[in-house]
């Protein structure tokens, strides 16, 4: 099974976001590099490599990794770079928001799904599907439901 | 340029960046989000321990910028974290390669800081004018290189870099941010001096006093 990496500022958020996969996909593995190395926010390019490589020692398939945001890209690409030419082969980084993205990844993973329709399936725009279809598109509050047409 | 050098110029870093950590950090409250002081801080104190904790007096210039740049990769969180991180491990690998006996010692340094910076040119995907570190680093690299053209030696040069990127920080007030945090607020960053040009400049001051200390 594709395994996945959680990059990002917080590892309590990170944690918190893991628990939430393993509720949806149960057997996925999921890494989490969060917070410096002196557990401040922000992120650590020596994290970051350590969770990529511990999961790829145990994920031979390889691993898409999701990302917040800010200084998380510019360490993930540090992090990266070290990686071996075989290693880098088997990891794919998403665009995908890390919460939606984290969790349609984790289903797509957890039903068999290869490197490539993970990341295809963490790049579902988190938008939709969040809401009703009929919730007003400037996110302006509906009155309630009974109100509205179609119901 | 001596492993006693390096060493010298990581502590008064390390002790300069304390020092103005709260400066940073008003600076970048102006228009980024409030902590490049503190991180800066935050790594160059976990840095000062780790040079602390070994023998550092035998060892080389390169394999210490490289102890330097893994230690604030890691522990300084914020973009600063990458680039300069990114900045260190390139000018360490830069002075490793550099063959023995291959021109003066400043062409070296020279040398160094030209991949440090295109390091973090290459990382950040920006260039010079968009108020970011490299509007200082851009005119002390050009500043060195033209001294080591014309024969200064190795703490001139360095002092030449310095006030280069001193006068490249104050330039960026009027600058217009268009990377970063900073690039979020639009019209509203200018007018403000940007964080990461400052702390640049701040650690190239303390390049060219290590360096003109003779250590």
């Amino acid at each position: 099974m594709v395994a996945l990496v959680l990059v990002g500022h917080s590892l309590e958020l990170l944690h918190g976001l893991r628990a939430m996969l393993a509720q949806a996909a149960p057997g996925l593995l999921v890494g989490v590099a969060g917070g410096t190395d002196a557990g401040a926010l922000g992120t650590s390019a020596p994290l970051i490599l350590d969770a990529v490589r511990s999961v790829l020692a145990a994920s031979p398939e390889g691993a898409v990794v999701l990302l917040d945001l800010g200084s998380a890209a510019l360490a993930l690409e540090l992090a990266l770079e070290e990686l071996e030419p075989s290693e880098r082969a088997v990891v794919r980084v998403s665009r995908g928001a890390l919460v939606e993205g984290a969790v349609r990844a984790a289903v797509e993973a957890s039903g068999g799904g290869s490197l490539a329709s993970v990341v295809s399936a963490s790049e579902t725009p988190a938008g939709r599907d969040k809401l009703p279809d009929d919730w007003p598109v400037d996110g302006a509050v509906p009155g309630g439901i009974a109100e509205r047409p179609g119901r | 340029m001596s492993g006693a050098v390096v060493v010298a110029w990581l502590r008064l870093a390390a002790s300069r960046v304390a020092a103005e950590r709260v400066h940073l950090t008003d600076l970048d409250a102006a228009i980024g989000d409030g902590d490049h002081g503190i991180n800066l801080d935050r790594g160059f104190t976990a840095l000062e321990a780790r040079l602390s904790a070994r023998d550092v007096s035998t060892e080389a210039a390169g394999p210490l910028l490289a102890l330097a740049g893994r230690t604030i990769t890691g522990t300084v969180g914020g973009a600063s974290g990458a680039l300069y991180g990114r900045a260190l491990l390139r000018a360490a690998a830069a002075l490793d390669a550099w063959p023995i006996d291959a021109g003066p010692p400043v062409a070296r340094v020279a040398a160094a800081l030209r991949a440090a910076v295109d390091g973090i040119a290459a990382l950040g995907r920006s260039r010079p004018g968009e108020k970011t570190m490299l509007d200082a680093l851009v005119p002390a690299v050009e500043a060195i290189e033209a001294a080591a053209t014309v024969g200064a030696d190795l703490a001139d040069a360095l002092r030449q870099a310095a006030d280069a990127a001193e006068a490249g920080a104050r330039a960026t007030r009027p600058l217009l941010a268009t990377k970063g945090r900073a690039s979020y607020l639009g019209e509203r960053s200018i007018g403000h001096l940007d964080p990461g040009a400052v702390s640049s400049a701040l650690l190239l001051g303390a390049l060219a006093d290590a360096a003109a200390g003779g250590v």
